[in-house]
């Protein structure tokens, strides 16, 4: 597969974004794999010769950060946090479900069978900052919020068969490639899908709100509050 | 007498398309931004330092007087950085934030950015979050569309750009110096400081790096007044924060609320905890803080009462342990995750990690012997102030922490031969019947 003169001119757009050009270096990684399904060596000669570096400088960060894969991960790629407290919340229950349900290991992609209209690999994830609804699993870096193991075998065969899932606080699932395209700056248009948060976020907000709790009142302008449902 | 709960930050949350800026203006957004344009920025700086804010990421510096270190006189462009890499084990507010509210942030990094007379500020978000990325991208260019940034901002003369930029998966650039490293296109490793990064940040120029929730405080300091948000919280810990209840509680979730509450009242308001247990363990602000016990839940949380009790208060994620947990399967795990999010760059972290896991692995198997747990601490003791950066330090937080409140839990997997604990009793599910069908 080769680059697209189309995705050479968005790498170029992306160093454009900063004062100086490697900083762009992240996001345009993220866009080689939107375009080709992993960090590839030519995606790494590409983004050497823009940015004026050698392409093992490129490597050295492309294998330094967890979210680049040198191998191809599933069109859906689907992590189970394993951190310790969802691990201890059921994680590691859900994560041994998945591999025995999957027939796969940690970070490996599930083979795809007749029928199946997508793949789905698995990967053991560190804290996602949604403490608060574990055990939490992640699907191409998008929520599933309080799982549990049935909840996680019928969502990867509702992803495997092709049907519509979505987020717990967030859109309709998309494909690994689509989304690594948002990280690399080229937004989707899907900000208003989902919710405005879960239920766990609303946890004291809605405590205040039954106590008639809330911060001292200030002369002057309120700014963000008051807000009306 | 303030109550119980303040929420400021959260409260718009949940609101119909609270995300978007004319929700948010509706609400008053964007009024501290004209309030502060008509500031001059070193006024702006001061009255967030008389508010007393200090930064919600762990270390709890003064937000207003690091602003204040920005040499003026220096002849680079300044920078302002919001660190928006959250990832420290059990904290999560900043995603939520910026999930409902990424207004709230825009505004701030507008204002602060003014205050510190940057024209250029970054956002750095984790990149294992997208919704919330695709939320931030939106709120910027909804706030370019209004006039909120670009050039001569409101008529003021103020010029302002920001980038929203997305990291790749590392927890170690949630130091600020290492997400300096990622922000610049290269591997995270921490800087050695000084120079520090308000002399020497991005670019080797004058940089502030604050975390959201800080940012975020900016536009309600400036719109209410300094005194208003030092009316809330304790003599040194000023202010509303978000408290972050994870765990065995039974309603976890964002509670904000004065600094200086007590694990107590905040485990009251979520229920208690599930029902026939009780609290064994909780770190107070992250698995880098150390942890306390049931003795500890009527401290004030709070800077000085957690340094008191010798622990930090960190990011508030209050991560709650009940009685059917281990603690030294909870204590290998985090130590598997240092081991696996330490950069390499110095040895005391890169090995000291790796033999800290080796150590505790075989305790956990009910192998090795009593005297394994003085090698640990002698472990921790040749990684504590000896490593780089803090995340060497934290990764013996748990451990040194553990040892000392549960001593007799690591000798009992000795004579018990393996861990005493059935893991299942700790899950969600623990109890429930179909449940135990499928792990049959």
């Amino acid at each position: 597969m080769t680059l697209e003169q189309s995705t050479l001119d968005e790498l170029a757009e992306i160093a454009g974004r900063y004062p100086e050009a490697r900083s762009g270096l992240l996001p345009m990684l993220h866009l080689v794999q939107s375009a080709q399904g992993k960090v590839t060596p030519e995606g790494i000669e590409a983004c050497a010769e823009i940015l004026g570096i050698t392409p093992a400088e490129v490597s050295g960060v492309a294998t330094f950060y967890t979210m680049y894969k040198r191998r191809e991960v599933g069109d859906f790629h689907v992590g189970v946090c394993t951190n310790t407290l969802c691990a201890v919340m059921g994680g590691d229950e859900i994560m041994a479900t998945l591999q025995d349900h999957l027939g796969v290991g940690n970070d490996e992609t599930a083979e795809k069978r007749d029928g199946d209209a997508h793949t789905v690999s698995l990967e053991h994830v560190e804290c996602n900052a949604a403490c608060d609804y574990a055990p939490v699993m992640m699907v191409n870096w998008e929520f599933l919020d309080d799982m549990t193991p049935q909840k996680a075998v019928a969502l990867v065969d509702d992803l495997r068969a092709g049907n519509e899932v979505h987020s717990t606080r967030g859109p309709r699932l998309c494909s690994w490639r689509e989304v690594e395209r948002v990280l690399a700056g080229f937004p989707d248009g899907r900000a208003d899908e989902g919710p405005s948060a879960g239920p766990a976020s609303l946890a004291g907000r809605e405590i205040a709100r039954e106590r008639g709790w809330s911060a001292p009142s200030a002369g002057a302008s309120a700014p963000a509050s008051g807000s009306e449902e | 007498m303030t109550d119980t709960l303040t929420p400021v930050l959260t409260e718009p949350w949940g609101a119909d398309r609270s995300w978007t800026r004319e929700v948010y203006e509706a609400h008053g957004g964007y009024a501290a931004l004209d309030k502060a344009l008509a500031m001059a920025p070193d006024d702006v700086i001061a009255a967030v330092k008389d508010s007393g804010l200090r930064g919600r990421g762990g270390a709890g510096f003064p937000t207003g007087m690091k602003w204040s270190f920005i040499p003026q006189e220096n002849p680079n462009p300044k920078y302002l950085v919001v660190n928006a890499d959250e990832s420290e084990p059990g904290t999560c507010k900043d995603i939520p934030l910026m999930m409902a509210n990424p207004h709230v942030l825009v505004e701030g990094v507008i204002i602060s950015s003014y205050a510190i007379r940057a024209k250029k500020a970054f956002i750095y978000i984790r990149g294992e979050v997208v919704h919330v990325i695709r939320r931030v991208q939106n709120a910027v260019r909804e706030a370019y569309e209004a006039g909120h940034l670009g050039t001569d901002i409101h008529g003021s003369g103020f010029d302002l750009d920001i980038v929203v930029h997305a990291g790749a998966g590392a927890y170690i650039c949630g130091e600020e110096t290492a997400l300096l490293e990622g922000l610049e296109g290269r591997r995270g490793q921490p800087r050695l400081r000084p120079p520090f990064p308000a002399v020497a940040g991005l670019y080797a120029s004058p940089t502030v790096i604050n975390n959201v929730e800080s940012i975020a405080s900016v536009p309600s300091i400036i719109g209410h007044g300094a005194d208003w948000f030092a009316s809330m919280g304790t003599e040194k810990s000023k202010g509303m924060g978000i408290f972050s209840l994870s765990g065995h509680v039974k309603r976890p979730g964002q509670y904000e609320a004065p600094l200086g509450i007590t694990l107590r009242e905040l485990v009251d308001l979520a229920g208690g905890m599930r029902e026939g247990h009780e609290l064994k363990f909780w770190t107070p602000g992250g698995s880098s803080t150390p942890l306390l016990t049931a003795e500890h839940v009527d401290l004030p949380l709070d800077f000085e009462s957690m340094a008191g009790a010798g622990t930090m208060l960190g990011t508030r994620a209050l991560q709650l342990f009940d009685e059917t947990v281990c603690v030294v399967r909870a204590v290998l795990r985090w130590t598997e995750f240092y081991k696996h999010e330490s950069c390499g760059k110095c040895t005391p972290c890169r090995e000291g990690t790796w033999w800290l896991v080796q150590t505790l692995a075989r305790l956990e198997k009910g192998q090795g012997s009593e005297e394994d747990l003085d090698l640990l601490l002698d472990q921790c003791d040749n990684i504590l102030g000896r490593s780089f950066c803090a995340l060497g330090d934290g990764a013996t937080s748990p451990i040194s922490s553990s040892i000392k409140h549960f001593r007799d839990e690591y000798l009992a997997h000795l004579t018990h031969g393996g861990c005493p604990f059935d893991p299942a009793a700790s899950t969600v599910w623990a109890g429930s019947a179909d449940q135990q069908e499928v792990t049959a």
